[in-house]
This record gives C-alpha cells, sequence and structure tokens, in this order.
C-alpha cells in the first residue's frame, strides 16, 4: 500500500534535491528503502553508512519502519565546529 | 545549547557561568580560518537543524557534567554566513579545580563536532564552494 510521506533534506542533499522538503508517495518499508529511492531520483554520492536519518524528529535507523503520515530526515555527513 | 543567528557574546556566556564554589573556567573557541586543505577560504556558512542540535547538544553537556564532575557547562553554535575570524563556536565549562573543566570542554567540543546536524560550507576566493565532509563524522557515530 503506498503511503504519503513528508522528506527533509539538509545541506547537500537539499541542494541536490532542490528543494528543502517535498511530500511523496512512496511504497517503501523502511527508512533505507526511501533513502534508496530518493538517491535515484535526486543523485547522492553520499553511501548510506556516513549519512542519519530521523522520523519526526526522533533520531532512527537505517531498518526502521515508515508509516504513512511521517516526516523523515536525512543527513549527510556533518561537520559542525 | 544554543544555536544563534548572531555573534556569541563570550563576556555574557562567561558571567552566566560564575559561581561561588567553582575555581577554575576553561572555555573552547572555534574561529573560522582562512585556509582549508591549500584552499583560501573567505567564508563559511552554517546550516543547523536546530531543534535536534539543541536536544543533541544538551546531551552531550549532561555527559560531560556527569563525567567530570563539572559545576557548570555551556556550548553555543552559530548557524548562517560567518567571516574570517568570527567564533564559530562556544565551549565553556566550570569546576572546583582545572583538570575537570578542561576536560569538560574538550569532551564538548568533540562531541558537537561529530554528533550535531550541522554542516559547514566554505567559500574559496576563487568563486567555488563545498559542503565540507570530516573524516571522523563519517564513521558511523549514532546521534
Amino acid at each position: 500500500m503506498k503511503k504519503k510521506i513528508t522528506v527533509c533534506y539538509f545541506a547537500i542533499f537539499r541542494e541536490n534535491a532542490g528543494t528543502s522538503q517535498e511530500i511523496i508517495s512512496t511504497e517503501a518499508g523502511t527508512t533505507t528503502d526511501v533513502f534508496k529511492e530518493l538517491v535515484h531520483r535526486h543523485g547522492s554520492e553520499e553511501p548510506l553508512g556516513h549519512c542519519k536519518v530521523a522520523i519526526n524528529d526522533e533520531m532512527a535507523d537505517w531498518d526502521s519502519l515508515i508509516n504513512d503520515g511521517d516526516t523523515v530526515l536525512f543527513f549527510p555527513p556533518v561537520a559542525g565546529g | 545549547m544554543e544555536i544563534s543567528p548572531k555573534t556569541i557574546d563570550i563576556e555574557l556566556l562567561k558571567k552566566r557561568m560564575i559561581s561561588p564554589d567553582a575555581g577554575a573556567y576553561a572555555s573552547f573557541e572555534g574561529w573560522v580560518r582562512n585556509e582549508n586543505e591549500g584552499r583560501r577560504v573567505i567564508r563559511l556558512e552554517y546550516e543547523v537543524y536546530d531543534l535536534l542540535a539543541v536536544k543533541e547538544g544538551k546531551k552531550i553537556i549532561h555527559e560531560a557534567c556527569e563525567q567530570f564532575s563539572v559545576i557548570n557547562a555551556d556550548c553555543i553554535h552559530r548557524e548562517g554566513v560567518l567571516e574570517i575570524g568570527d567564533c564559530a563556536v562556544w565551549v565553556g565549562a566550570v569546576s572546583p579545580h582545572r583538570n575537570e573543566a578542561f576536560l569538560a570542554c574538550r569532551y564538548i567540543i568533540d562531541q558537537v563536532k561529530i554528533r550535531l546536524p550541522i554542516w559547514k560550507k566554505e567559500h574559496y576566493f576563487d568563486g567555488d564552494s563545498e559542503w565540507v565532509k570530516c573524516e571522523r563524522c563519517s564513521e558511523g557515530i549514532s546521534i
């Protein structure tokens, strides 16, 4: 069943996607599935292992399940300081 | 823990740390420098996801207070466009004796760099710009 989710992008992901957030319709089951789907659509050279993911403002794992209405946030490698 | 779009007022932060049982105050300031890996940098741009950065920053400060028995510790990180020489991040810690304050400062800045959702874009003299990747941040350390 297709789910409608909001995806948020930051830094290089935002530039690659050309937007800071978008609503997508997906059959993806996990955060990894969504990431792969979006890499295919927007392009990214970042390996998944270098990135982090959050669901509804809580840090999540790459096998966390996606539910209808979720907001998924993809973080490229960080570099504060 | 704060994320600030404005110049960091270090004197004010220092005053906030004053405590009658503190015998030592240690601080760290991260400044914007004009060079990285052989390229001339003219300014930096920080993008921050405030909500999680503050949440995770508070966690780091709490860890430092527990681990090193400091009286108080705090951190402020800038967001937006910064010029050469600007202070990008400030960390302060107070403790009865100096060692704990030094250790807490070191712990906080090291963790801030690898755990907070903050991204840095370097703008170069030649007109190019690039998002900075730090090696340790790519080791998969989870927030």
